[in-house]
């Protein structure tokens, strides 16, 4: 019993984390349809422009008011988002609307290459800790267990970062503009949408979502490059789990995933490098193109 | 058409292994190595001519390469022919278990699903501790029908087994993708549902080419394998796998003899880079790759398409 909890929680605050890095990935490819590779790089940009700023508010004299970082860590999202959202949208993702999907993938996965060695260049190879946020919030006891008061923040994160982005899309006008654009582009535009407005909008969330997650992240590990590889493709398979495109299905995949993964650490730890990848090969096996997908008609 | 395919195979035998004799060291290995891969890229062209791409070939580049290995070292086994085909033959019995199934996805769900089971390889094989786990294995140089040649002597030997085979492989796709299940690759690729109207099976032309896509990389594993003397699970990694889809969209799905030029270029401009750029060669890579995305969208080889287009 005991050990059916502990997965549960460890799962909870591992899906978490996972779908704050994968709903930005899935709301960019709702809306512009691409795969975004790039989304790995700009969650370590985030990590790193989080350890930068909280780095910096210490040094100015946060001690005076600790909890001062967190908001260091939500601005340095935001910084990050406003910076690299209309550089990489307007700058390069505009020209590839519409073309092959695949193809899409290869220009992210350049921008993806590229960012990596921009990161090395401004924050250099050694590696960044801020351990202060992490032991900021103290600890919880369930059962005979602790747990770091600062992993159910992210947990409550994430629950905030879904309600938000789920009532945004489902229950504002702006929300509803969106859908429309997803829906149908042409005809939005015609109806006197700014799609490109739109366009940017939500690639900017995405980024917005991808440098929080990394920002949110850093404090729990040391910031070294490399960070956003592996982040990547844990990220793609839960959207693709969920269904390419869906809020929810980000949501269940994130907790399939994190459940999996806390299980097999727990049972049977050699699994733990492929469950994500087997979670991911059983559901396509069953819903080919995952739990949330939406139905599309075939061109004849 | 037939003889000036048979001249061509010839002629880029010929140019390809005067290599061996003009080329110093350094850049054998790396014509070697390209070729390999492009072995490997060539099979994803196959896949990518019916509309999907493979994300995930690093597993029969992988497996190609533990099964040479593991032969080897247990079994003592060292003639480059014999390790060829046993690694050909176990990459085409997967690639025969897996087919069907892959053959019922396109677009991003073909790519995930194949980079998902190669991962599952890149996990299984790390956890491995009694083959090397994360360490991989060493594997000794190969015999040739019982010649065991060293030095620059095995260099050139190994290099001149990688253009036969690539010439001979080469030449094979060039005549399949000539050929009627080839040429309904083609029009799937345009359009699916057309192509079932009108009777032919797309579910059968994507199964064969993701089999001729295993076994080619399976082949192209082998001499990596043979040519670095190591293997490990990075082979199966899906930067790996990513590596062969950014050759395969640079050489693009019109042209054969593209998909090695891309694959030499590519190795030239990584070490180029990596030697002049050291700090910086993935911009270098990214920027390159961007560059020929905006440039030449079809690929490399449309640019021969595009003169033939005009000739004729």
């Amino acid at each position: 019993m005991d050990l059916a909890a502990t997965i549960l929680v460890d799962g909870l605050i591992y899906a978490g984390w996972l779908f704050i890095v994968s709903v930005g990935l899935t709301l960019v490819f709702g809306v512009l349809n691409i795969l975004n590779i790039a989304h790995g790089s700009l969650y370590a940009i985030g990590a790193y422009a989080a350890a930068s700023m909280v780095g910096a508010y210490f040094a100015l004299g946060g001690e005076a008011f600790p909890y001062g970082s967190y908001v260091a860590m939500i601005l340095a999202a935001v910084l990050v988002a406003l910076v690299l959202g209309p550089l990489l949208e307007r700058g390069l993702l505009r020209f590839f609307y519409g073309r092959d999907e695949v193809l899409n993938v290869l220009v992210t996965y350049a921008v993806f290459l590229i960012l990596e060695d921009v990161m090395k260049l401004i924050w250099g190879v050694n590696p960044y800790f801020v351990y202060e946020p992490y032991t900021l919030l103290g600890d919880v006891e369930i059962g005979p267990l602790f747990y770091v008061g600062y992993d159910f923040a992210v947990i409550a994160a994430a629950i905030i970062v879904g309600l938000a982005v789920w009532l945004t899309l489902n229950r504002t006008r702006v929300g509803k503009v969106v859908l429309a654009v997803i829906h149908d582009s042409e005809m939005s535009q015609t109806m006197g949408v700014n799609v490109q407005r739109i366009y940017l909008g939500a690639f900017m969330a995405g980024t917005f979502l991808a440098a929080l997650g990394g920002a949110l992240t850093a404090p729990m590990i040391s910031v070294t490059p490399g960070l956003g590889v592996n982040v990547i493709i844990v990220a793609f398979a839960v959207v693709i789990i969920g269904g390419l495109g869906s809020v929810p299905g980000a949501a269940i995949g994130a907790l399939m995933v994190g459940i999996s993964r806390a299980a097999s650490v727990h049972l049977l730890p050699e699994a733990e490098l492929f469950i994500i990848y087997f979670v991911m090969a059983i559901v396509l096996l069953f819903r080919p193109e995952g739990l949330f997908a939406k139905t599309q008609a075939r061109k004849i | 058409m037939r003889y000036n395919l048979i001249l061509a195979a010839v002629v880029a035998f010929v140019v390809l292994a005067a290599g061996s004799v003009v080329l110093p060291d350094w850049a054998m290995f790396l014509f070697a190595m390209a070729l390999a891969k492009g072995l490997v890229c060539l099979g994803i062209v196959g896949m990518m001519r019916g509309g999907v791409v493979s994300f995930g070939q690093g597993l029969y580049y992988c497996l190609g390469a533990y099964t040479a290995t593991l032969v080897a070292n247990n079994f003592g086994v060292s003639d480059i022919f014999l390790l060829t085909l046993l690694s050909a033959a176990v990459c085409l019995l997967v690639g025969m278990a897996f087919g069907p199934l892959l053959s019922n996805y396109r677009g991003i769900f073909f790519a995930m699903l194949s980079l998902a089971l190669s991962m599952v390889l890149y996990g299984s094989l790390s956890k491995m501790s009694f083959i090397g786990g994360t360490d991989g294995l060493n594997i000794a140089a190969p015999t040739f029908l019982g010649w065991a040649p060293e030095g620059r002597a095995l260099q050139t030997a190994l290099y001149i087994y990688v253009v036969a085979i690539v010439v001979i492989a080469g030449t094979l796709m060039r005549v399949y993708f000539d050929s009627e299940r080839g040429l309904i690759t083609l029009a799937t690729r345009d359009n699916e549902l057309r192509v079932e109207y009108l009777g032919a099976s797309v579910r059968n032309v994507m199964t064969y080419n993701y089999v001729f896509g295993a076994v080619l990389g399976g082949i192209g594993g082998t001499i990596a394998a043979l040519a670095l003397g190591h293997v490990d699970p990075e082979f199966a990694f899906w930067t790996t796998s990513g590596e062969f889809v950014f050759v395969a969209i640079l050489a693009g799905f019109l042209s054969v003899p593209s998909v090695f030029v891309a694959a030499i270029i590519l190795e030239l401009v990584r070490s180029f880079s990596n030697l002049y750029f050291p700090n910086t060669w993935q911009l270098a890579l990214g920027i390159f790759l961007l560059v020929v995305i905006i440039v030449l969208p079809n690929g490399l080889g449309s640019l021969v398409k595009r003169r033939k287009g005009k000739a004729a």
